[in-house]
C-alpha cells in the first residue's frame, strides 16, 4: 500500500541521484533539490536510517517511506490536525514539517501509544466509551491527548478542551472524546476506574 | 510541493548571504507553518529555503536589567505564552500568542514569523486567482466576497494583515530588529508594516535577504513600567481562528484617568492598524463607558466597509470599547445578565 502510494504522488521519473554522505551535527552544504541525503529517525523507539529528498514532509515519510498509515493526511495546511504525532514529546503537525528537520529527534504515532500487545489507556478509554466514529481524526487526537496527559495528569474539561482544540473532529461532538481522556486520567489513580454511569444517551447499565 | 535546495546556515551571516544569493528565489523557513503552506499551494516556488532554525541563539526570551524585554525571532508562541513573567509584565502579548492557532501551531510557530505572515486572503491563497498581490491586476474581493477584508486603510488591495501578535507588540511600544546585507535596522515595529497603497507584493519593508532577528519592549510598556495591557480578539470558530477583529490596548492610569494609551487593531486592514483617533479620545479622560464608547468611535468613524463586511464595525467597536473598560477595572461594558 505504501509502495503504491508513493509511486502515485512521485509520477515524474525520479533522477537517478547520489546521496551525500551524512556528517555529525549539521549537514556540510546546500541539499540540492534533487538530491537525497540520510535521515537518522527515531520512530515509536525503534531506528530508521532513510534517504529523503528536501520537500518531503515529515508526515509522507511516515507513511509512504515507514509504512506508518496511522497518522493521517488531511487538510495538508494545519486546519484539521489529523496528522499530529509527537516529535521531542510535544503534538506538532507532521504535514507542516521537513523531514530532514527530524533528524534525530524522536517521534511517536499513534502506532507507538500501545505497550506490545496493551491498548494505551487512552485507547482503552476511547475504545470502551465509543470515542471514535469515522476515526480519521482519531490519531491525531490520541497523540494530543497523550501529550496533554504527560504535561497535565489531572486535566479538567477546560484543559482537555484546550489541548484538543486544533484538532478537528466531524462525527462525535467531542463529548465522548473529552470523557474518555477524563476516564483515561482517572485510571492512572486508580486503575478500576469505571466510566461515568451518565451518557449522552441516558444511563449505561 | 515543488523541489527545492535546502540550506543550513551556523549564523546569521551565512543565512543572508544564502538569501541574497537566492535573489528573491530563496525563502525563510522558521516555524514553516505559513511557508510550507504558501509552497503546497504553489503560491510560491522557491528554488531555496533557508532553514533559521540552525542559527544559534535566535529564539531567547529575555528581561534585561533595565526590565525592558527582548523576545528572539524564533522563539515559539507557546514559549512566549507560558513565560511568566512576559504574562505579567506584558499581558497584551501574552494573551496575543495564546490566541493564535492551536496547541501544534503554537508549539512550532514563531514570533517572527507570525508578524511576517502573508495574508489569508482567499483569492491570494486561491492557485486559480492571480490577484494584485500575486502580480495581477484586480483585487478580486472588489467584486467578489469580501467578508474577511478590510474595512480601514485598503486600496488598491483589500486584505487583511492576520497577525495577532503585531497589534499587542505595536501596542506595548515594540521594536524591531531587522538584519540584512546592508546591516541592522532597529524600527519601531508599527514603522515594519506598509499599506498596499505603498507597497503591493509584500505587507513589511522587508526587502530579499533581510531577516527579522529580535523585537524588544521597552520597560515602559510594562505592568512593573506602569502600564496596563490587554488584548481581545474575537473569530468565528472558537476552538482556532484567525481573528476577525482583535484589539490591543495599553493603558498608563492615574486611578482611573488615563494619561497614556495605545489601541491597535488587527483583523481590520493591510497592516495593524494603530487608531491615534482612539487615543487621543481617551488621554486626559476617566475610563467609563461613556468615554470608552466615545473612543470606539472615533476609531471606526472613517470605516469604508465593502460589500461583506460592514459586521466588522460594530465588532470592533465592541472590541475597543470591552478593550478599554476591562484594561481600567470598570468591567465589561455588557449588559449585567
Amino acid at each position: 500500500m505504501a509502495r503504491l502510494v508513493k509511486r502515485r504522488v512521485n509520477a515524474r521519473p525520479r533522477r537517478r541521484a547520489g546521496i551525500l554522505a551524512r556528517q555529525a551535527g549539521r549537514r556540510p552544504g546546500p541539499v540540492d533539490p534533487h538530491r537525497r541525503v540520510f535521515l537518522r529517525l527515531h520512530v515509536n523507539g525503534a531506528d530508521h536510517t532513510i534517504a529523503v529528498a528536501p520537500h518531503r514532509t515529515l508526515l509522507e515519510i511516515l507513511r509512504e517511506d515507514l509504512g506508518l498509515t496511522g497518522t493521517k493526511h488531511g487538510c495538508e495546511l494545519g486546519e484539521c490536525g489529523t496528522c499530529t504525532v509527537l516529535l521531542d514529546g510535544i503534538p506538532v503537525l507532521s504535514c507542516l514539517a521537513l523531514g530532514l528537520e527530524c533528524d534525530d529527534r524522536p517521534v511517536v504515532t499513534v502506532e507507538g501509544l500501545a505497550d506490545g500487545p496493551t491498548p494505551h489507556p487512552l485507547q482503552e478509554a476511547f475504545t470502551e466509551l465509543g470515542a471514535a466514529q469515522c476515526g480519521y481524526c482519531t490519531p491525531g487526537i490520541l497523540c494530543a491527548a497523550k501529550a496533554l496527559l504527560e504535561a497535565d495528569p489531572d486535566p479538567n474539561r477546560d484543559a482537555i478542551r484546550e489541548a484538543l482544540s486544533g484538532n478537528l473532529c466531524r462525527c462525535t461532538g467531542y463529548i465522548k472524546i473529552f470523557e474518555a481522556v477524563e476516564l483515561a486520567a482517572k485510571r492512572r489513580r486508580e486503575p478500576r476506574a469505571a466510566p461515568s454511569r451518565e451518557t449522552l444517551f441516558g444511563r449505561r447499565d | 510541493m515543488r523541489r527545492f535546495a535546502f540550506i543550513e546556515p551556523p549564523d546569521l551571516a551565512a543565512a543572508t548571504e544564502a538569501l541574497a544569493r537566492g535573489a528573491g528565489k530563496a525563502a525563510i523557513l522558521a516555524g514553516g507553518l505559513d511557508l510550507l503552506g504558501e509552497m503546497k499551494d504553489r503560491i510560491i516556488e522557491p528554488a531555496a529555503v533557508v532553514n533559521l532554525k540552525t542559527v544559534r541563539g535566535l529564539d531567547a526570551i529575555r528581561f534585561e536589567p533595565d526590565g525592558s524585554l527582548r523576545i528572539g525571532a524564533l522563539a515559539t508562541l507557546a514559549s512566549v505564552a507560558a513565560h511568566p513573567r512576559l504574562g505579567r509584565e506584558y499581558p497584551a502579548v501574552a494573551q496575543a500568542a495564546q490566541s493564535v492557532g492551536s496547541v501544534e501551531i503554537r508549539n512550532v510557530g514563531t514570533v517572527g514569523g507570525n508578524l511576517c505572515q502573508r495574508p489569508r486572503c482567499w483569492y491570494y491563497r486561491s492557485p486559480l486567482h492571480k490577484c494584485l498581490k500575486k502580480g495581477g491586476d484586480v483585487c478580486f474581493t472588489t467584486v467578489g466576497q469580501s467578508r474577511y477584508h478590510a474595512i480601514l486603510g485598503g486600496g488598491p488591495s483589500y486584505i487583511v494583515h492576520p497577525s495577532d501578535l503585531a497589534p499587542a507588540l505595536i501596542a506595548c511600544d515594540a521594536r524591531i530588529t531587522v538584519v540584512g546585507p546592508d546591516g541592522t535596522k532597529d524600527l519601531p515595529l508599527e514603522q515594519f508594516y506598509v499599506l498596499p497603497s505603498v507597497r503591493l507584493d509584500h505587507e513589511t519593508i522587508l526587502k530579499p535577504g533581510e531577516i527579522v532577528t529580535e523585537v524588544s519592549l521597552p520597560a515602559s510598556a510594562s505592568a512593573d513600567g506602569g502600564t496596563r495591557s490587554r488584548f481581545l480578539k474575537f473569530r468565528e470558530k472558537d476552538s482556532f481562528d484567525f481573528a476577525l477583529v482583535s484589539v490591543a490596548v495599553a493603558l498608563r492610569l492615574q486611578g482611573n484617568s488615563c494619561s497614556a494609551a495605545r489601541v491597535v487593531l488587527g483583523g481590520v486592514a493591510p497592516t495593524p492598524w494603530r487608531s491615534k483617533e482612539a487615543e487621543s479620545a481617551i488621554v486626559d479622560r476617566s475610563i467609563g463607558p461613556r468615554s470608552a464608547a466615545k473612543a470606539a468611535a472615533a476609531a471606526l468613524a472613517d470605516a469604508s466597509p465593502m460589500s461583506h463586511n460592514e459586521y466588522k464595525i460594530p465588532l470592533a467597536r465592541t472590541l475597543i470599547t470591552r478593550a478599554l473598560l476591562e484594561t481600567a477595572d470598570q468591567g465589561t461594558g455588557l449588559a449585567p445578565s
